[in-house]
């Protein structure tokens, strides 16, 4: 490659090197980050990300909260899909206490979840777009996404840090205004998203800008600990969803779309291909969804019915347990992890009893591939650079927990 | 079906009996090229195997792990520290996720060492991920990866003083009674277990 044997030998580097400092407030790289980089005219040859900005302690404040408090943590990890942070939790803690959810609930989720990686995707790949100065097809994803956010709220009453069902399955059944934006999405979803696929796909102003830029090699992506769909963009086909099957994923048909080079076009069209996926799975979900309860019967953990706290003592009693974390807690350890927006979306959770976890540990997929930036920009253009940055989809939520 | 044919769900590993029988032979493979190194081993609520091992021999445990032919355990998932207090002279943890992509199955690796003397070796020269994983173990529990390229604060401001996850640095004012964890299924004491929940 051209770029490496530009750095192979340092010799032919003219004039000084600057020193330029990326962020952390920076308009181009979508969230508080710093890099500070080294610059040879407009060639970074080094580059030093500080991170930490919105550390907010998730870790040390889960071990002072009951379970179901946990949950509103987890909204703010990867806040671009929140869902699927809330029911990795929630799957976290059913694995603890044993609890199996009726397929009606597994299904609710799952549509709820792609839905979700749908919103994710969304923006990201919209982003990708405006970084490279093609700003309208991301104002009409947006509005694909409001469409999304809309459901959430039909759902849970929130529409950007959700926290969405609860611990034991959904909080309630879908309204009938759900079921119809649902349908109205399914319907005319596929042709918004075609047209604004076409605006970019074959461009040949977005591929030149795209194609080549940050790449990264399956083997080095492995050993750097990547997943989800940058790693799947350099050619390993690694989805917790088929290697792990929770919540019913192996109910469902769909394919697992992987790159070649890795780089930020690679990342790009596996984003694009995900998304039609994820619509695969929601039809199948949503043409299928079982009849029956949409919660499992776990008094001690779900809430009962309001009317039934009023009428009936149990369900009061029931109640007052949830509501002041009276309820016994089983001693061990589980990692539950989910495929998450942004790859393995993991859960640590110790648990000695009592009625917050030990330790709840957050396997973070953002935190996790953010170290192998600096080796993905060497060499590289600032404006691939920050190109790179907005295809691996770094969100600070998740990286600074 | 989306599951891989001949794949087996990690997640039935504690009842599956092919699993077990794959848990026997790691353990098996362990003893016999590396004798001494498990220390003890159980299979936990969630089916995967535990190994318990020290710190001399986590190095060269997880070296073999990885490269062995037939047990490729390629990817590092995750590294986290563990505090418990009341363990003297162990005070401090370190949890493994090991995956191996190729026979689908995860395994836990832990060890556990004193507070006042937290070296353990790195792990970056197996996997460049371990980097960040150890630098922010060390910033919430001051473990010290010998040999770690850039053992520096990741998240927490870099004169913080302290580490902040060990278990004697409370979150909100200890003057509050009505979360006392003596009526909560803990006697008081973090780390120590309490057999039965006072109530039921």
């Amino acid at each position: 490659m051209q770029v490496q044997s530009y750095f192979s030998s340092l010799d032919n580097l003219d004039g000084e090197l600057a020193t330029l400092n990326l962020g952390p407030t920076h308009p181009a790289t979508h969230g508080i980050f710093q890099n500070v980089l080294k610059m040879d005219g407009e060639k970074i040859v080094s580059g030093e990300p500080t991170i930490g900005y919105i550390h907010r302690a998730f870790e040390k404040l889960a071990e002072r909260r009951p379970y179901n408090q946990i949950t509103p943590i987890t909204d703010r990890l990867n806040y671009c899909s929140s869902p699927i942070n809330n029911m990795g939790w929630h799957m976290t803690v059913e694995k603890l206490i044993g609890c199996k959810l009726p397929k009606r609930a597994e299904y609710m989720r799952v549509i709820i979840m792609e839905l979700s990686r749908i919103a994710d995707h969304l923006v990201c790949n919209a982003v990708i777009g405006v970084d490279t100065g093609a700003l309208t097809g991301f104002t009409y994803m947006f509005q694909e996404r409001e469409r999304i956010y809309d459901m959430f709220e039909e759902v849970c009453g929130a529409r950007l840090t959700t926290n969405i069902g609860r611990i034991g399955g959904m909080e309630r059944d879908f309204t009938p205004a759900f079921h119809a934006k649902l349908k109205d999405f399914l319907k005319n979803f596929p042709a918004r998203f075609d047209e604004f696929n076409n605006l970019l796909e074959r461009n040949r102003i977005f591929m030149d800008r795209c194609i080549g830029a940050g790449p990264i090699a399956a083997d080095r992506a492995m050993a750097y600990g990547f997943t989800g769909p940058n790693l799947r963009a350099a050619g390993v086909d690694y989805d917790v969803r088929i290697m792990s099957p929770y919540c019913s994923y192996e109910d469902f048909e769909f394919d697992v779309p992987v790159g070649l080079n890795g780089d930020t076009y690679d990342r790009f069209v596996v984003r694009q291909e995900e998304i039609r996926q994820s619509l695969r799975i929601i039809h199948q979900a949503y043409n299928n969804l079982p009849e029956g309860p949409y919660h499992a019967e776990v008094p001690a953990f779900y809430l009962p019915d309001k009317p039934e706290v009023y009428t009936k003592m149990e369900a009061l009693i029931y109640h007052f347990k949830v509501v002041m974390q009276e309820t016994p807690i089983p001693v061990g350890e589980v990692y539950h992890c989910v495929e998450g927006g942004n790859g393995e979306l993991g859960f640590y959770l110790i648990s000695d009893g009592g009625r917050t976890p030990y330790r709840l540990h957050f396997r973070r997929p953002c935190f996790i591939y953010y170290q192998a930036y600096p080796e993905m920009i060497r060499g590289s253009l600032l404006s691939d650079a920050i190109l790179t940055m907005s295809s691996m989809n770094v969100i600070a939520g998740e990286l600074d927990a | 079906m989306a599951s891989c044919p001949g794949l087996l769900n990690i997640f039935e590993q504690g009842t599956n009996p092919a699993i077990l029988n794959m848990y026997e032979q790691i353990l098996a493979s362990i003893e016999q090229q590396m004798p001494g190194t498990v220390l003890s081993s159980d299979t936990a609520l969630d089916g995967i195997l535990n190994l318990n091992t020290s710190r001399e021999k986590v190095h060269s445990l997880l070296q073999f792990l990885r490269d062995d032919a037939q047990l490729q355990f390629n990817f590092l998932t995750s590294l986290c520290g563990v505090h418990y207090p009341d363990r003297t002279g162990q005070e401090l943890g370190l949890v493994y996720h090991l995956h191996s992509w190729t026979n689908n199955t995860r395994l836990r690796i832990k060890i556990s060492f004193p507070s006042d003397e937290p070296n353990v070796p790195t792990a970056t020269n197996l996997w460049p991920t371990a980097n960040w994983m150890e630098r922010q173990e060390y910033d919430f529990f001051g473990i010290n990866f010998v040999g770690h390229p850039d053992l520096r604060r990741i998240l927490n401001v870099d004169d913080l003083g302290v580490f902040p996850m060990r278990k004697e640095y409370k979150l909100e004012d200890g003057t509050r009674t009505d979360k006392d964890d003596r009526f909560f299924g803990r006697d008081g004491h973090v780390g120590q277990t309490f057999e039965t929940n006072l109530i039921d």
